[in-house]
């Protein structure tokens, strides 16, 4: 469903990511591991169009979405539906801090609700549908109690659900997440994993960004293994994690080994 | 004697408070393009607003107003300030030039203090850039904006009282021609005591204010 070909973005006269190419079935888990610096941030954002890249194209369903030599596919107005065809769990969150959870997961839908043609005909309905959507999606990651605190009023751990729950309300077929759980102690961590864990049951197509190597082995139907822009080795999660063919990857998951698995 | 002296001081308090409202009226929205200025993408122009911010906060409001009241009658053929109401103006002119420096250092800090972050989170959830500033950036940019404003409020009710160094007879100028006046030592005490007091008052009332607006806005961090 998801295709990126050839991506490769330049922030000056250095190169982030070297000629990036990876699939991604319906449905699938794709945990992306790598050391630090390695792109994987980047290599979200140019999916979610906070970045161009310099090359290679973004596929949808077959569809042509983004393609660094067509002008015509990186209109201003366009980008903006075509976002929704992914949602981004940003390392720090950004919730928006004036707004409770709940309001920080129903905004977005009540806007995107008024470009509708029925909107002033069935106004009242399509916001009860939106907040009964809200109420359920904040039920789901484990908020029902916290639905109308303010972002400073919640922890770490509670925050990125909300985020999660932010990110579904706009039904992304794909979800990116930027390491879920850095920046989270233990107690916190496993909340979080057990959000995105509960979506990967319901085949919730997603990336994920993590230093988790136990749970990308777990959860992940693919791992891919990032080093200095390149793909360096891309498979069947168990596979990459247990047995990696690359010398270079083989080394990276040498550092977790001892403590993690 | 009593009641002579609270009337002056009232008709100079008048002045002060008509100085204080047009200088606000002024500098709020030339604050605001200011600032625009010192973001703009195009470097000439920011250049220009960072030189001219950097003048007008690094020399005194006394000097300045000096400067716009006596320059102009040398090198314009004509004083424009020998109207009625002349020193008014004047004073009006360098307060709003001052004060909108001022401001638009305020401004920017609270336009920049707000995280990339939230506009992104924005664009990812597919809003545009009109609702993104609507929605989601302008309130953080108000309760950035609102404390240092009100600090600057305040030191602008008191500045209200240079511009009496162009004659133009504010709530200082009135309560100190009694001091030069025949009303002996009550002449002295009576106005200095009711200057200080009407400062007092009026500060006080905007601290008042401006605590509750902070107090709004209080329910987000
Ligand atoms: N806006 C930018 N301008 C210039 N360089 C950037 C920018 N954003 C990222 N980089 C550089 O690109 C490289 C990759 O950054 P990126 O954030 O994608 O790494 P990462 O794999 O997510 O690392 P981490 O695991 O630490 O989050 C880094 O060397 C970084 O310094
Ligand atoms: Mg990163």
């Amino acid at each position: 469903m998801l295709e990126v070909k050839n991506i490769s973005k330049k922030f000056g006269t250095t190169e982030v990511l070297k000629d990036i190419n990876f699939t991604l079935e319906k449905g699938d888990a794709l945990a992306i591991i790598g050391s630090s610096g390695s792109g994987k941030t980047t290599l979200l954002r140019c999916l979610n169009f906070l970045e161009k890249p310099n090359k290679g194209q973004i596929l949808v369903d077959g569809k042509l979405i983004f393609d660094a030599d067509d002008p015509s596919t990186q209109k201003e107005n366009e980008i903006r539906r075509k976002r929704l065809h992914f949602g981004l769990v940003f390392q720090n969150f950004n919730l928006f801090p004036q707004y409770t959870a709940k309001e920080n997961v129903m905004l977005a839908s009540q806007l995107l609700a008024k470009e509708r043609e029925d909107y002033k005909e069935k106004k009242k309905e399509i916001l009860a549908e939106i907040t009964a959507e809200a109420e359920d999606l904040l039920t789901q990651v484990g908020l029902s109690e916290k639905m109308d605190l303010y972002p400073h009023q919640l922890s770490g751990g509670q925050c990125k659900r909300v985020a999660i729950a932010r990110a579904l309300a706009l039904h992304p077929e794909i979800l990116c997440f930027d390491e879920p759980t850095s920046a989270l102690d233990p107690e916190l961590t496993g909340e979080v994993l057990k959000v995105i864990r509960s979506l990967a049951e319901k085949d919730t197509t997603m990336i994920i960004v993590t230093h988790e190597m136990a749970f990308a082995r777990d959860v992940a139907d693919k791992v891919v293994f990032m080093d200095e822009g390149v793909v360096v080795e891309e498979g069947p999660a168990h596979e990459v994690i247990e047995n990696p063919k690359a010398e270079r990857t083989r080394h990276f998951l040498a550092r977790y080994s001892q403590e993690q698995m | 004697m009593f009641a002579t002296v609270l009337q002056a001081l009232n008709e100079g308090f008048f002045e002060t408070l008509k100085l204080f409202a047009v200088t606000l009226l002024g500098a709020l929205p030339l604050g605001l393009i200011i600032s625009f200025g010192s973001m703009s993408k195009f470097s000439p122009l920011r250049w220009l607003t960072h030189g001219i911010v950097w003048i007008i906060r690094g020399t005194p409001l006394m000097l300045q107003l000096i400067i716009i009241f006596y320059v102009p009658g040398y090198i314009l053929p004509q004083n424009p300030w020998a109207v009625e109401n002349g020193r008014f103006w004047a004073a009006a002119v360098a307060f709003i030039i001052n004060y909108a420096c001022y401001f638009s250092e305020i401004y920017r800090g609270g336009i920049q203090g707000v995280p990339v972050g939230q506009q992104e989170a924005g664009q990812v959830l597919g809003m545009t850039k009109t609702q993104i500033f609507f929605k989601v950036t302008l309130m953080q940019m108000v309760k950035r904006i609102v404390p240092p404003m009100s600090n600057e409020i305040i030191t602008l009710v008191k500045d209200t009282a240079i511009a009496r160094m162009i004659g133009w007879q504010e709530l200082i100028y009135a309560g100190y021609a009694f001091m030069k006046g025949s009303h002996g030592y009550a002449g002295l005490y009576w106005p200095l005591l009711f200057t200080g007091l009407y400062y007092l008052l009026f500060n006080g009332l905007l601290t008042i204010l401006f605590g509750r607006i902070e107090k709004k806005l209080s329910y987000f961090r």
